[in-house]
């Protein structure tokens, strides 16, 4: 059992970008609990952090669009935006390419995977890994589902992904911990930015921290697109997470609307076993 | 209509800081190795931030390429506004589905 963790948190540029127009117990809130995600990834042990990210247009574009990609870089480097519009350094990212090809191996024989050796992160994965590995000296391996650009991953294939890592992380020997990142409700970057659907985003995350499969793998892009914008297509990374940990539940340690992030930002565990 | 020409150029200037650079010094010259039309490259080179939003640029591009141009975020959500007032809805991309305007 290698899997020692798996988690899902918001990942909403303007958390670190405009963080001082928050208001302040919210924003607390929320940093208190990315505080507690790190904590409880640093007493798992965990020797590589997998991050199901959703990024945005930052090294996939429509020239060239995978479903799914890992990472199997020996470093990366973010954010890829600019430093002071992030509120985030510039950093190396340490990678682990011999642990990343296992797991892309073991992947591959259910699920067509991409790889790649090169990758800029973008705030979808410098702000968690700002808050959960804030000195950068865990490995990191960085997997993108595509729900940006539709045609976008179907759900049922982000389950059968879900279900394949987890396949690998148990394969391997080291204690890995996996975190999706996304979501939920959200209209970002449009004039619609700071509209967000609570009943919507509640609802999905009640299903979410049940593992309901079939209430989970029942939305599609129309209905997502009508409430939960087109930021809501990140719900791909939750389910992924569900799907590593099918049979067990979740609990919600943090959800609170914050316009001025955009989002409803969440942070949220699930049971490894 | 080219939308894919113009967000592969934000796409590329977001990845490349020397694309930036010669981007800033001689835009023509950046402009003319994409496939554009007239509007595209008036908005472009405006830039009409309001307008590129209508043309279906995405938004996580779009909000970079007017970071590139020192816009404040309020400024660029307004810019979008003011956009759909000037230009009407959004013509392509994702954002058609909502019927072009904003909620
Ligand atoms: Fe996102």
């Amino acid at each position: 059992m290698s899997l020692v963790f798996a988690g899902v948190c918001s990942h909403a540029p303007g958390i670190t970008g405009r963080a001082e127009r928050a208001d302040p117990a919210l924003r607390d809130g929320l940093y208190e609990n990315f505080g507690r995600m790190r904590a409880s990834i640093e007493k798992s042990g965990a020797e590589a952090l997998v991050v199901i990210a959703a990024e945005h247009f930052a090294n996939f574009f429509m020239d060239n669009m995978p479903a799914f990609c890992m990472g199997m870089a020996d470093d990366y480097e973010g954010p890829i935006e600019d430093e002071a519009w992030l509120g985030i350094k510039r950093h190396r990212v340490p990678g682990n390419p011999d642990l990343a090809e296992r797991l892309i191996t073991d992947i591959m024989q259910d699920v067509d995977l991409a790889y790649a050796q090169e990758w800029k992160f973008d705030h979808g994965i410098m702000v968690p890994l700002h808050f959960l590995t804030p000195r950068y000296d865990l490995d990191v391996i960085p997997v993108n589902i595509n729900c940006q650009g539709p045609p976008l991953t179907p759900l049922h294939r982000v389950w059968a992904f879900g279900k394949a890592l987890r396949d690998a992380c148990d394969a391997a020997p080291e204690k890995i911990a996996i975190v999706g990142t996304g979501g939920i409700s959200h209209w970002p970057a449009t004039p619609d930015s700071g509209k967000i659907n609570e009943t919507w985003d509640r609802d999905f995350l009640q299903k979410w921290a049940g593992n309901r499969k079939e209430d989970l793998l029942a939305y599609t892009d129309d209905q997502t697109y009508a409430e939960g914008g087109q930021g809501g297509f990140e719900i791909r990374t939750f389910i992924a997470i569900a799907a590593a940990c099918e049979g067990n539940t979740g609990q919600i340690w943090f959800y609170a609307p914050i316009p001025i992030f955009a989002v409803g930002c969440t942070i949220a565990t699930m049971q490894v076993s | 209509m080219s939308l894919y020409s113009v967000q592969k150029l934000i796409y590329n200037l977001n990845r490349d800081p020397s694309l930036v650079e010669r981007f800033k010094i001689d835009i023509d010259s950046v402009l003319t190795e994409y496939k554009l039309t007239e509007e595209e490259l008036s908005a472009i080179s405006k830039p009409d931030i309001g307008l590129l939003y209508v043309l279906g640029v995405n938004g996580q591009l779009l909000m970079h390429y007017a970071a590139l141009w020192e816009f404040e975020w309020d400024d660029y959500i307004q810019a979008m506004k003011d956009g759909i007032e000037e230009h009407g809805e959004v013509r392509a991309g994702m954002y058609v589905r909502t019927g072009g305007g904003y909620l």
